[in-house]
């Protein structure tokens, strides 16, 4: 099985075409909407309406299941096309277009939460020809940055397709050292097709599935 | 769409800007409004991480003169003082224009609504 991830940068891979043919995919869309509803479940949100980020928001479709739920949201892409088509759609967050291992400018403490579906493994295949932009620096850039950005008690959630062990030790391995706490969710772990991987992370020491107070 | 609710987020990310690059500046800014459906439960949670000042500048830039100097006491019930911060902080849509940080004059240019965050190799921070 060819993953995209190894055939062109993400920008590049979702071009005008893959963007609109990804986007209009019926089954694309469910299973977005249903790891997107996975990702929202895990994220625990109090009661209420929240202010989340939205990471490699693409199109605009978990977006959409946010708005249902009342929430507001910033998205961020690097594919200009998959933002283009997030606009015709009509989405009601903010987009923008931002290369996530460069890091974020958010003040601290901006969002109460964030979730990313099938953007992680992208992260990872950087050139690594320049010190700047081995998948060690990018990945370091961002969770730093995005650690900073999320307020305190709060959680990030990340469906991703890990191509191998190594690579959830170095994903695990940069959030910790962020300073974030948490670890692996696998849904299905005996289904070869259904198994799914979410990374949990945690801002102030909360601990999965525990009250915000605990430690 | 940069509406001021995320435009009051958002900090300079340029390598070494790390002062004086908040908030950032609108220039040419064109402005669309857009209804949407006022949620004071949302407001009410929000209004704690709002940099004050820099919002009011920056709606005073995009022409909304319609927010106080310093927030009233009763923020989190007077419906009035909600219903404008409501329309400033997600109604005013900037489509078109740049934002230029004050520090570093780093130019973000905003297209189709949608602010270029991208930064060249030697504007990113090493590690
Ligand atoms: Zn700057």
């Amino acid at each position: 099985m060819s993953r995209p991830e190894f055939e062109a940068p993400p920008e590049i891979y979702y071009g005008d075409e893959e963007a609109k043919k990804y986007t209009s995919n019926t089954r694309n869309q469910e299973i977005q909407a249903q790891m997107t509803d996975r990702a929202l479940e895990l994220l625990s949100l109090p009661p209420g309406p929240a202010m989340l980020l939205d990471i490699g928001c693409g199109s605009g479709l978990s977006g959409e299941i946010l708005d249902e739920e009342g929430h507001v949201w910033v998205g961020v892409d690097i594919a200009p096309s998959m933002l283009e088509v997030a606009l015709e759609r009509e989405v009601e967050g903010d987009l923008f277009l931002q290369d996530i291992g460069q890091g974020f400018g958010f003040r601290p403490g901006s969002f109460d939460g964030a979730i990313s579906i099938s953007v992680l493994q992208w992260l990872c295949n950087a050139d690594t020809t320049s010190p700047t932009s081995s998948p060690y620096a990018r990945l370091t850039r961002f969770f730093t940055t995005l650690h900073a950005s999320l307020s305190n008690g709060s959680k990030a959630v990340f469906q991703f397709y890990p191509q191998n062990d190594d690579q959830i030790q170095l994903i695990m391995g940069v959030a910790l050292k962020a300073g974030f706490t948490g670890g692996l969710v696998v849904d299905y772990p005996n289904s070869k097709k259904a198994k799914k991987y979410f990374l949990c992370l945690f801002v102030g020491g909360s601990v999965p599935g525990k009250g915000r107070q605990q430690q | 769409m940069v509406r001021l609710i995320t435009h009051n987020l958002l900090a300079c990310h340029v390598k070494g800007c790390d002062s004086n690059n908040f908030p950032l500046t609108f220039s040419d800014a064109e402005v669309e409004i857009r209804e949407t459906e006022y949620n004071a439960e949302f407001l009410k949670g929000f209004f704690p991480k709002l940099e004050w000042k820099a919002l009011v500048d920056s709606a005073r830039q995009l022409g909304d003169v319609s927010l106080p100097e310093t927030p009233p006491i009763d923020y989190d019930s007077n419906e009035e003082f909600l219903r404008a911060l409501h329309h400033v902080l997600l109604e005013i849509h900037v489509q078109e224009g740049s934002m230029i940080c004050p520090n570093c004059k780093h130019v973000y240019r905003i297209q189709s609504g949608i602010p270029n965050m991208l930064l060249a190799e030697h504007e990113v921070a090493g590690r």
